[in-house]
C-alpha cells in the first residue's frame, strides 16, 4: 500500500478492481465503509463476478478476467481526452514533460528490443534523451512528440471504449459510467483510492495491470495525498514482511538485490545500484545504497565483515537467473533438486499444476516441512482417493515434518499491508511438540555449523562465520531480532554537523536508517525497518492511537516502515510550493522553514519548495514515470495482452501478430505451453479466488469455519448452467487441459456471460480452499487446473484467467 | 351391591376393558393435556413427572386412544345409529332433565343423548387425532405449513376442551342415573333399571311386551 | 440466563405480573443490511460465544451455510440475488435470528412457566431447564425461529448475548461484525442511527429505503435497515406484516380462559343438576313391575 488501511476513510471514491476487499480483508474494509458513512464516497467494483464487494458498491461493471489493462487503458484515454487530469500535479510530479529516445518504438503489440527466440527485450532502448549536464531533457510545454505525454497519449489513443467493450466485455454504458465516476477525482479536493489483490497480480501481465492502475491515480493527482493511492490488500498477515525482509530468490532485506553472476566486482555492483539524479536537485534516495548494504552485510558477518575484503561481498551468492517457485518446481521435476524445505508454504495446494509440483516432490530425496498443520505437501505421497490419486509405493521421497507455532503462539511483529509493525504477544503455549520456526531455523543452523566445523566443507566461511550472538543460541527470541534488523552502532558515530559531539554510543540502538554509515559503523538487518526498535525501545509495540490531525494517522500506533511514515510520497500531497492541494487534508506542508504535517514527511525535511525537489525521492529523477523505462520486463507502457489461455483467437488489439497475443516477455517452460489448452476443448474463461468465510489452504483445518463453508463448490452463471443442464446443487466436473476437479454447483446471476469479439465467453469461478486434509469435507485442489506460467517479472502464478470445460457428473 | 341372577348383561367383560382403557387414556390426556393449555392446570404436569414427561406422553397415550376408541366405536357404531324416536327423545330431554322421565319415548339399549354424545366423542376423538398428530413437534410439525400446525393447535384445544365438557356430562349421566355405573363395572344391571330407562332393550332382552 | 429475576418483565404461562420495580434501558440491535458483506463473522462469533458447534454440512448450490437455523446454530446469513427495475442485480444479505419482539409470539405460546422470558430490556430468552420440548414457540413464532434440538428435544434461539448485556457488553455478533453493519445499544440511539443511515441510503438513489421494526409485533430488538424496506420479502422471506397468528392469538389468548370457564360451568352445572333434583333413580314402581313380571 502507498497508504494504510485507516486512510482508505478519506477517500471521495473508491475503485475495487482486482480484488474482492469485503471478501477477502473484511476487517480493512471498514475503512470503506466508514468513507462512505462520512463523507459520502462512492464505491465502485469492476469484477468478473459481482462479489460481496459488488453486493455494497454504489456501482458495478463487469469486466472479463485478464483484460484489466484494456478497462484502465480506456480510462486513461478517456481521461485524457476529456482533459480530466490534474494539470499541475502531473506536470510538477510526473515525466510528463520528460523526452524519449527516439529508438524507442512500439508497432503491431511489441516494442523496440525484442528477441522472440529468447522471448526477451533488449530494453536499452527504453530510455530518456540526457542532455550534455547529465539530466534528462525536458520539453515544459508538452509539445514535442518524443515527450511522455505525447507518447502516452498516442499509445492509449487506441484503447476506445468500443474497444474496452470489445475486449473485455463490458458494455460501454457501464465502462463510460466508471469513467465518469473516476473523471469526478480529478480535481485536487477529491480523491480516489484504488484497493487490489491477486486479482491484478495473478496474471501474466499482473505487474502492468497494477502500473496501469497507478498511471490512473498519477494522472489524477492521487498519489502521496490523503484518501488517495494505490493499495496492495496482502493476504497473509505477514506477506508485506515477507517482501519486506527479501525472502524472494532474487532479492536481500530492504528491496536491496543479489548480485547477479556476472557483478563479482565490488564497486560495479555498488555503482549500478547508486542511481545519481537524473533531474538538477533531486534526492535520489538510492544513492545511500552502500550504507544500507555495508550495514545489512554487517548485521550478517559482524567483524569478520571489512572494508579490506568488501564486506564479505564474495559471500553472497551471484545469482545465474531467477529462481522463483516456478523454476525451482520446474528444474525438480527435471530431477535437479535433491532436497527441498517447506516453511509455511504449501505448494502441492497453492501452486499452479498440481500434477507438475507432485511429479516434482516424487523426484526429490528429502522434504522437510515446517508447519502448524498436516499440509497437503506434507502427504503428497499418500493417496486420497480421487483427490490425490497417487501410488505410495512408487514415491521415494523422505519427508520430515517439523511441527511449528503458529502467529498466535510467539512473539513478534506482523508487518501489515499499510506497512505497519505491529508487535505482538503470544496468546498461548504452542501444542506438543511444536517449536517456533527461529527455534526450528537455530536448530538446524547449529547443527550444519557444528558439521562444517567438523568436516570443512567447500565454502564453509558464510556458514561458520555469520553472527549468532543471541542469549540462548538454540532459541533466537523475536525481541532479540528485531533489534538486529532495526540496527545498532558498531563505535561511537560522530555527528556530521559537529564532529566532537558524539551522536549514537557504540552498542546503542539507531534512531532510524538516516544514521547508517557505508564504513562498517553501523549494522541493520534490514534498513527499512531501521528505528523499530530505538534505544528507546520497542515502537512496534506502542499503542497510542491519538489522531492529532484527524486524518487517521495515529503516529504513536505501532510502527511504519519507512521511517513511521503513514502514506508514502507526502510530499505531493501539497503543490509545487509546498501548500496543500486541499486544505480539508493538509496531510505534509511547508511551514516556511521545514516540511511537517500529519505525516512524517517523505522529504528532505529542510528542501525549501524552490528547490524543486521532486516528491519520488526513490526515482533518480525525483517525480513519477509514466513511462517506466527498463523498470518492467514487458514494455514501459502497459500494453493488453490476453493470459495464455485465452478464450480469444488473437489479441483484439493486436489480430494479426500472433507474437502479441500474449505476454510476449513471460517465461514458459518447455512443455508448459503445449499444457495450454484451446478454447476449441475448453470453451470457458475460469478463475480462481477465495471466499470470505476460509483463509486459504489453513482454515478448512478448523471447525468453525468448515461449518460455515463445508464443502468445495464451483460458481456457474445461470445462463451457463442452463445451457449445460445444470442445476444448483448439481455435481459437476470441471475439466482443464492439466486435470479436472469434482465440485457441487452453485448457479448463480452474479457472473453473466460477456459478449467479447464477437463471441459470448462464460465465466466459471473456482474457489480455492478444499484438499484432503483438514476436518471440512475432502475436496479437489483448485490448482489441479491452472497454468504453469507467472507475471514475467515477478512469476507471480497465472491463477486469474485459464480454459476449462464444465460438465455434469452423472448419477 | 348384591348380584342377582336375574340382572341383565349390558357389557361383556372385554368392552369393559375396552371402555376403561379409553377411560383412563382420556382421563391421562385431559389432565396432560389441560396442563399445556392453561397455567393454571400445569401443576398436573407433575403427575407425569413434570412437564418433558407430560410433552412426552400425551401424544403415545393420544395414540393409544385413538386406538382403543377406535376398537370401541367398531364395537358399538351400529347400536348407536340415531332413529325418529331419539330425535323424538332429545326433543324431550328436558323433561328428563328436570327429572321426570316417565313420559319418555321408549330408549333401546342407549338413548338419543346417548347417542348423539357417543356420535359428539367419536368426531372429537377424529379431530383431536389428526389435529394431534400435526402439532406432535417430535414426527411431524415440521413436515407441514405453519399454518396448519396453527390451526391443528387451534383445532385441537378447542375440541379436547369439547370433548372433556361432554365426557364429564358423560360422567355426571352415569352418577345422576342410579343404578348405571355398575353395567360398565359388573357388566350387568337390574330388571327395573333396564325397564325404566330402556324400556326397549328390557323387552328385547326379556322378550316381554310390557 | 444471566439477568436477574428482577429484570424479567414477562414470563410465559404465567398469569400474575413479574416484578415491575425495575426499570431498565430498552436496548436493540440494528443490522445495516446495506452494509452487510455477508462474511459470517457474526455466526462465527455466535458459535464461540455460546460454544455452539452445529455439524458440518454439505453444500447445496447456495452459499448459505448451515442451510437453516438450528439448535446449534442460532444465526444465519441469508443470501437472496435481486435483479431491480434497471436490471441491475444486487445480492441482498440478510443475517437471520430471534428479533425479539415486543410482542413475542413464542412466549405466548410456550405451556411452560418461565421456560421463555422478556426481559426489561426487550430480550426475550428462553431458559431451557424449563423447556419442556412442546414446540409451540415455533407454532407462535411470526418469524420461524425457534428450533428444538434433535439431542434434547430443548427449544434453542437466539439470546440475544443476554450474559454479555448483563454486564454492558454487546452482543457477541455485534462485537464481531467488521464492518459496523451490526451495532447494539438502546433502541432509542438505534432508532436515531438507523434513521441517518436511511437518510444516507435516500441520498444514494434508494428511495424505498427504511427501518424494519414491524409494529404487528409491537416492534422488534432486532431491526434491519433496508434498501428496499417497501419490499421486505425480497430479503430471503422477511415477512411484509408480521404479527402473532390469530389462531395463535386465539389458541393462547381469548380461549383458554372460556374453554376454562366452559369447563368449569359443565362440572359445576352438573353438581347443581344434581343438588337441584336429585338423583335419578328407578321408580319404586318400575321395580315393583319388574319383581311382579319376575314371579309370573
Amino acid at each position: 500500500m502507498t497508504q494504510h488501511w485507516e486512510d482508505i476513510k478519506n477517500a471521495d471514491l473508491i475503485l475495487i478492481m482486482g480484488g474482492n476487499a469485503a471478501e477477502a480483508h473484511p476487517c480493512g474494509f471498514k475503512w470503506v465503509i466508514e468513507a462512505k458513512a462520512q463523507r459520502k464516497a462512492k464505491l465502485v467494483v469492476v469484477d468478473p463476478r459481482f462479489t460481496r464487494s459488488a453486493s455494497v458498491a454504489d456501482y458495478y461493471a463487469p469486466i472479463r478476467t485478464g483484460s484489466d489493462i484494456a478497462f484502465l487503458g480506456g480510462v486513461i484515454n478517456y481521461l485524457l481526452t476529456h482533459d480530466k487530469i490534474q494539470h499541475e500535479y502531473v506536470k510538477a510530479y510526473t515525466d510528463f514533460s520528460f523526452l524519449v529516445k527516439d529508438e524507442f518504438q512500439f508497432a503491431d503489440g511489441i516494442f523496440s528490443g525484442y528477441n522472440p527466440e529468447k522471448r526477451s527485450y533488449d530494453k536499452s532502448s527504453w530510455d530518456y534523451q540526457l542532455g550534455a549536464d547529465g539530466f534528462v531533457k525536458t520539453d515544459p510545454t508538452l509539445q514535442n512528440p518524443r515527450c511522455v505525454y505525447q507518447l502516452l497519449k498516442a499509445h492509449y489513443a487506441r484503447y476506445t471504449p468500443e474497444m474496452v467493450e470489445t475486449v473485455c466485455g463490458t458494455p460501454k454504458d457501464k465502462f463510460l459510467k466508471v469513467c465518469e465516476m473516476i473523471a469526478g477525482c480529478s480535481t485536487p479536493d477529491r480523491t480516489m483510492t484504488v484497493m487490489y489483490a491477486l486479482g491484478w497480480t495473478q496474471h501474466s501481465v499482473g505487474a502492468q495491470m497494477i502500473r496501469t492502475g497507478a498511471m490512473v491515480q498519477l494522472l489524477l493527482g492521487n498519489i502521496g495525498v490523503a484518501g488517495g493511492g494505490v493499495n496492495a490488500l496482502r493476504g497473509h498477515s505477514n506477506i508485506q514482511g515477507l517482501t519486506d525482509l527479501g525472502l524472494l530468490s532474487n532479492t536481500l532485506p530492504g528491496y536491496l538485490t543479489l548480485p547477479g553472476d556476472k557483478e563479482q566486482d565490488y564497486a560495479a555492483y555498488l555503482a549500478a545500484r547508486t542511481q545519481k539524479p537524473l533531474r538538477p536537485n533531486q534526492m535520489s534516495y538510492w544513492q545511500n545504497y552502500p550504507k544500507f548494504h555495508v550495514s545489512l552485510m554487517k548485521a550478517w558477518y559482524g567483524d569478520a565483515a571489512t572494508k579490506e575484503n568488501n564486506f564479505c561481498y564474495d559471500w553472497l551468492p551471484k545469482i545465474d537467473k531467477l529462481h522463483d517457485v516456478l523454476q525451482v518446481f520446474e528444474d525438480m521435476g527435471q530431477g535437479k533438486v535433491n532436497g527441498y524445505v517447506c516453511q509455511g508454504f504449501n505448494p502441492l495446494a497453492s501452486f499452479p499444476n498440481k500434477a507438475k509440483i507432485g511429479g516434482a516432490l516424487a523426484k526429490l530425496k528429502y522434504l522437510v516441512v515446517i508447519d502448524p498443520l498436516a499440509t497437503e505437501t506434507s502427504e503428497f505421497w499418500q493417496n486420497f482417493g480421487p483427490h490425490n490419486d497417487v501410488d505410495p509405493a512408487a514415491i521415494q521421497t523422505t519427508v520430515f515434518r517439523l511441527p511449528s507455532t503458529c502467529f498466535a503462539e510467539e512473539d513478534g511483529s506482523i508487518a501489515n499491508s499499510g506497512r505497519w509493525l505491529q508487535w505482538h504477544w503470544k496468546g498461548a503455549e504452542p501444542p506438543g511438540e511444536a517449536l517456533g520456526d527461529g527455534e526450528i531455523m537455530a536448530g538446524l543452523f547449529l547443527r550444519l555449523r557444528a558439521m562444517y566445523a567438523k568436516d570443512g566443507g567447500a565454502f564453509p566461511d558464510p556458514i561458520l562465520k555469520l553472527t549468532w550472538k543471541h542469549r540462548i543460541p538454540a532459541n533466537p527470541s523475536s525481541e532479540e531480532l528485531a533489534k538486529e534488523y532495526s540496527g545498532c552502532a558498531l563505535s561511537d558515530l560522530a555527528d556530521p554537523k559537529d564532529p566532537t559531539k558524539t551522536l549514537v554510543k557504540a552498542g546503542e540502538q539507531l534512531a532510524g536508517f538516516a544514521q547508517l554509515r557505508d564504513d562498517g559503523s553501523t549494522a541493520s538487518g534490514c534498513w527499512i525497518f531501521s528505528g523499530a526498535w530505538t534505544q528507546a525501545g520497542n515502537q512496534m509495540a506502542r499503542r497510542d492511537n491519538a489522531d492529532p490531525y484527524g486524518l487517521g494517522i495515529a503516529p504513536g500506533w505501532a510502527w511504519a516502515w519507512p521511517a513511521n511514515r503513514r502514506i508514502l510520497y507526502n510530499r505531493a500531497s501539497s503543490d509545487p510550493s509546498g501548500k496543500p492541494w486541499d486544505p480539508e487534508r493538509r496531510l505534509v506542508f511547508w511551514n516556511g522553514k521545514s516540511w511537517g504535517g500529519a505525516d512524517v514527511p517523505d522529504m528532505r525535511p529542510d528542501a525549501a519548495p524552490a528547490e524543486n525537489v521532486g516528491p519520488f525521492i526513490m526515482n533518480p529523477e525525483g517525480v513519477a514515470r509514466f513511462f517506466a523505462r527498463g523498470g518492467l520486463n514487458e514494455g514501459p507502457f502497459p500494453e493488453h495482452y490476453e493470459p495464455f489461455e485465452s478464450p480469444l483467437d488473437a489479441n483484439p488489439f493486436h489480430p494479426q501478430n500472433p507474437q502479441a497475443k500474449s505476454n510476449p516477455a513471460a517465461r514458459v517452460f518447455k512443455g508448459d505451453m503445449e499444457a495450454f489448452g484451446t478454447p476449441k476443448e475448453f470453451p470457458y474463461a475460469a478463475t480462481t479466488y477465495r471466499l470470505t468465510e476460509h483463509f486459504h489452504y489453513w482454515t478448512k483445518h478448523v471447525l468453525t469455519s468448515a461449518i460455515i463453508q463445508p464443502e468445495q463448490f464451483v460458481e456457474i452463471g445461470a445462463e451457463l448452467a442452463q445451457e449445460k443442464g445444470i442445476a444448483a446443487g448439481d455435481r459437476v466436473k470441471v475439466r482443464s487441459n492439466r486435470g479436472h476437479i469434482i465440485a457441487v454447483a452453485v448457479v448463480t446471476k452474479r457472473i453473466k456471460a460477456l459478449d467479447v469479439a464477437g463471441r459470448k465467453v462464460h465465466t466459471v469461478g473456482i474457489p480455492i480452499h478444499w484438499g484432503f486434509k483438514g476436518v471440512a469435507k475432502n475436496g479437489y485442489l483448485a490448482n489441479t487446473l491452472t497454468p504453469f506460467v507467472g507475471d514475467s517479472n515477478t512469476q507471480t502464478p497465472e491463477f486469474k484467467s485459464f480454459l476449462v470445460d464444465v460438465e455434469k457428473v452423472k448419477g | 351391591m348384591i348380584r342377582d341372577p336375574q340382572d341383565l348383561r349390558r357389557y361383556t367383560a372385554s368392552q369393559r376393558v375396552n371402555h376403561w382403557i379409553v377411560g383412563m387414556c382420556f382421563i391421562l390426556l385431559a389432565f396432560s393435556g389441560l396442563a399445556f393449555f392453561h397455567p393454571a392446570f400445569f401443576p398436573l404436569a407433575m403427575l407425569f413427572g413434570g412437564g418433558v414427561w407430560a410433552r412426552i406422553l400425551h401424544p403415545l397415550i393420544g395414540v393409544a386412544m385413538a386406538v382403543f376408541f377406535t376398537l370401541l366405536a367398531l364395537r358399538f357404531w351400529r347400536l348407536n345409529m340415531m332413529t325418529a324416536t331419539d330425535l323424538e327423545w332429545l326433543k324431550r330431554a328436558r323433561e328428563m332433565m328436570d327429572g321426570d322421565d316417565h313420559n319418555m319415548p321408549i330408549q333401546g339399549k342407549y338413548n338419543g343423548g346417548q347417542k348423539a354424545l357417543f356420535w359428539a366423542v367419536l368426531v372429537c376423538v377424529l379431530v383431536l387425532f389428526v389435529s394431534g398428530l400435526a402439532i406432535w413437534r417430535e414426527y411431524f410439525s415440521a413436515l407441514l405449513p405453519i399454518g396448519l400446525v396453527r390451526f391443528a393447535s387451534l383445532l385441537h384445544a378447542v375440541f379436547a376442551s369439547l370433548m372433556i365438557a361432554l365426557i364429564t356430562v358423560h360422567v355426571y349421566a352415569a352418577i345422576w342415573v342410579k343404578g348405571t355405573i355398575r353395567a360398565m363395572w359388573y357388566g350387568t344391571v337390574t330388571r327395573a333399571w333396564a325397564k325404566q330407562h330402556h324400556a326397549a332393550w328390557y323387552r328385547e332382552m326379556t322378550g316381554r311386551k310390557s | 440466563m444471566a439477568l436477574q429475576s428482577l429484570d424479567i418483565k414477562a414470563r410465559s404461562a404465567t398469569t400474575t405480573p413479574s416484578p415491575q420495580i425495575r426499570k431498565a434501558v430498552e436496548v436493540a440491535k440494528l443490522i445495516d443490511t446495506s452494509i452487510c458483506i455477508g462474511c459470517k463473522a457474526c455466526q462465527v462469533a455466535c458459535m464461540q460465544w455460546n460454544d455452539l458447534r452445529d455439524e458440518i454440512g454439505s453444500n447445496h448450490g447456495v452459499l448459505d451455510n448451515p442451510m437453516d437455523l438450528s439448535a446449534a446454530s442460532w444465526t444465519v446469513m441469508r443470501f437472496a440475488e435481486h435483479e431491480n427495475e434497471e436490471g441491475n442485480l444486487e445480492w441482498l444479505i440478510r443475517k437471520d435470528g430471534c428479533m425479539h419482539c415486543t410482542d413475542p409470539g413464542c412466549l405466548k405460546a410456550c405451556p411452560s412457566p418461565g421456560a421463555i422470558v422478556q426481559y426489561t430490556n426487550g430480550i426475550v430468552d428462553f431458559h431451557e431447564e424449563n423447556c419442556i420440548g412442546c414446540g409451540y414457540c415455533i407454532t407462535g413464532c411470526p418469524f420461524n425461529i425457534p428450533r428444538i434440538s434433535a439431542k434434547d428435544h430443548k427449544a434453542y434461539k437466539c439470546t440475544l448475548c443476554s450474559d454479555r448485556v448483563a454486564v454492558g457488553q454487546a452482543p457477541a455478533c455485534a462485537k464481531a461484525c467488521p464492518t459496523g453493519a451490526i451495532t447494539f445499544g438502546a433502541k432509542e440511539d438505534m432508532l436515531d442511527s438507523a434513521q441517518v443511515r436511511v437518510d444516507g441510503l435516500k441520498e444514494r438513489g434508494f428511495q424505498n429505503a427504511g427501518l424494519y421494526d414491524p409494529q404487528g409485533v409491537g416492534g422488534t430488538h432486532v431491526m434491519y435497515v433496508l434498501r428496499h424496506a417497501d419490499r421486505p420479502e425480497l430479503y430471503h422471506g422477511l415477512p411484509q406484516d408480521p404479527h402473532i397468528s390469530p389462531m395463535v392469538s386465539l389458541w393462547k389468548g381469548v380461549a383458554k380462559p372460556l374453554a376454562t370457564a366452559a369447563m368449569g360451568a359443565v362440572a359445576v352445572g352438573s353438581l347443581f343438576h344434581y343438588v337441584m333434583k336429585g338423583p335419578n333413580e328407578v321408580s319404586k314402581e318400575t321395580e315393583r313391575e319388574v319383581e311382579k313380571e319376575g314371579e309370573q
